[in-house]
């Protein structure tokens, strides 16, 4: 069951304080994602890999085609949608896991990803993210502060926690392992096959050929427009 | 008005001489949503918060707002006294200077009751209870009830706003930039206390503010306003991290982070 199908998508950047400089990053991208299977996005720095992904969250506006995702058994496009469905979809259909944690002040770790929760009690929701937290071995002396002060490592694996917790249809990864290490890393690929055995569809970015040997089912590769033209 | 909006405003216009405060805006807002309109000084948002809010006539348009029973009421038309009983229990309205809401002569205490009062509450201990569950709701000590709010820090202040403002369950909140005056450590500290309580109670808020951190902490949408006009609305992190017209590409490349 396709989860997630683009159909002719394009993306560029118009940069009006650049004298009106056009960029193309993405040219008639067809592109689609199953229920239980990972897709990694491949393809050299610059290419339009993040473009993509985050055109497919919403949070890039594509500049044409459509991005339709299954949501609550409909195919809603993106492209199209209101900003209310968006949040909607977001909240229900769409997790995303960014590269890096954009830190909410004084809110503690354990509440931005209780706070990512769906479905469930403050409580569960409190309970469900100090598992989480501990799977990916953030001490719980840790859970009560502010994750300003973190690691690198340590922020994104909050980052990746508060993806997760809402066990989101569709997620939407970047470089979802970049500042971990083998430990850390390896408790992230059992996530994702976990998450493919639930019937989730994924979609990443993984420049760690290991990790993505591990997780991917396919690859698709995006080429930069000077290449593919 | 389409199917369940909370508020719908349609062709705003509003001149103040040769300046155009409003020009032809349109503004939808569902119930629970967080809309946020930024834009630099002078570029009309305080105006259409004011305008929004029924408290300043445009000269043409008209703003709709649904009440508890689903009737749709022409805020610009209202008599008066039915504005000001929207004003004192569905509708809350938070001011960059607490100042301009609070009664600095009152106790902190009476100054959350008085809003219960109005709505027609008369238990004196009920009132009292009341007031202080919601002073530590806005993280004030609740044997701060009985001192005048000139004793307050700014930061005190505008959390006492906030309980004053919430304690009749608004279902529609108007903030002018709430974080305004404040200092960057007591300003995130609001932030934090305004995201959770207008997430857990499921308020609808309009918030005006030219700091685009603020607006994505809290908002889902939002409006971005120069010289009256609407240039580009949408998706709150959509507009911020890929804005399309050229005074939202100034705006959000003049940022400075730090």
């Amino acid at each position: 069951m396709i989860m997630l199908e683009t159909e002719n998508l394009s993306k560029n950047f118009l940069l009006h304080l650049q004298g009106g400089v056009r960029i193309d990053v993405l040219r008639g991208v067809d592109f689609s994602v199953q229920a239980g299977e990972c897709v990694a996005l491949t393809g050299p720095s610059g290419a339009g890999k993040t473009t993509l992904l985050r055109s497919l969250y919403g949070n890039y506006r594509a500049g044409g085609g459509a991005i339709r995702v299954r949501h609550e058994g409909a195919m809603v496009d993106i492209v199209t949608a209101s900003p209310r469905l968006v949040v909607e979809v977001r909240d229900r259909t769409l997790g995303y896991v960014s590269q890096f944690l954009r830190v909410v002040p004084r809110v503690s770790a354990l509440d931005i990803v209780a706070d990512a929760a769906r479905g469930v009690s403050t409580q569960q929701a409190h309970e469900m993210a100090a598992a989480l937290l501990a799977r990916l071995n953030i001490p719980a002396r840790l859970h009560g502060l502010p994750p300003a002060t973190f690691s690198g490592g340590e922020q994104q694996r909050i980052n990746l926690a508060r993806g997760f917790i809402g066990s989101h249809p569709i997620l939407l990864l970047d470089e979802p392992t970049a500042s971990l290490d083998n430990a850390n890393r390896d408790i992230v690929i059992e996530m994702i096959l976990e998450a493919k055995a639930a019937g989730k569809a994924v979609v990443g970015i993984f420049h760690d050929t290991f990790v993505r040997d591990a997780v991917a089912n396919r690859i698709f590769n995006v080429l930069p427009l000077q290449d593919a033209a | 008005m389409n199917d369940d909006t909370l508020l719908s405003a349609r062709g705003l216009n509003l001149r103040f001489g040769a300046v155009t405060a409003l020009d032809q805006v349109d503004c939808d807002l569902w119930p629970g949503e967080v809309l946020a309109i930024v834009g630099e000084s002078g570029s009309g948002k305080t105006t259409l918060l004011n305008v929004l809010s029924g408290r300043m006539a445009p000269q043409s348009g008209v703003v709709w707002y649904r009440d508890p029973n689903g009737h749709l009421v022409d805020v610009h038309a209202m008599p008066a006294p039915a504005l000001r009983a929207l004003h004192r229990s569905d509708w809350g309205f938070v001011h960059q200077n607490p100042r301009d809401n609070l009664r600095m002569g009152v106790t902190a205490g009476g100054n959350v009751g008085e809003r219960l009062m109005a709505q027609g509450s008369r238990h004196y201990g009920n009132i009292r209870a009341e007031a202080i569950a919601w002073l530590e709701q806005v993280e004030i000590d609740a044997d701060r009830v009985d001192h005048l709010p000139r004793t307050f820090s700014g930061g005190m202040l505008q959390r006492l706003q906030i309980a004053r403002t919430l304690v009749t369950h608004p279902r529609l909140v108007f903030m002018d930039e709430p974080t305004g005056g404040l200092d960057v450590s007591v300003q995130a500290r609001l932030l934090d206390l305004i995201r959770s309580l207008v997430r857990r109670l499921g308020i609808a808020v309009v918030l005006v503010t030219h700091d685009l951190a603020v607006a994505r902490l809290l908002a889902h949408r939002v409006m971005v306003m120069q010289r009256g006009v609407v240039v580009e609305s949408g998706l709150t992190d959509q507009v911020l991290d890929d804005p399309q017209h050229p005074y939202t590409q100034l705006l959000v490349s003049s940022v400075l982070s730090a």
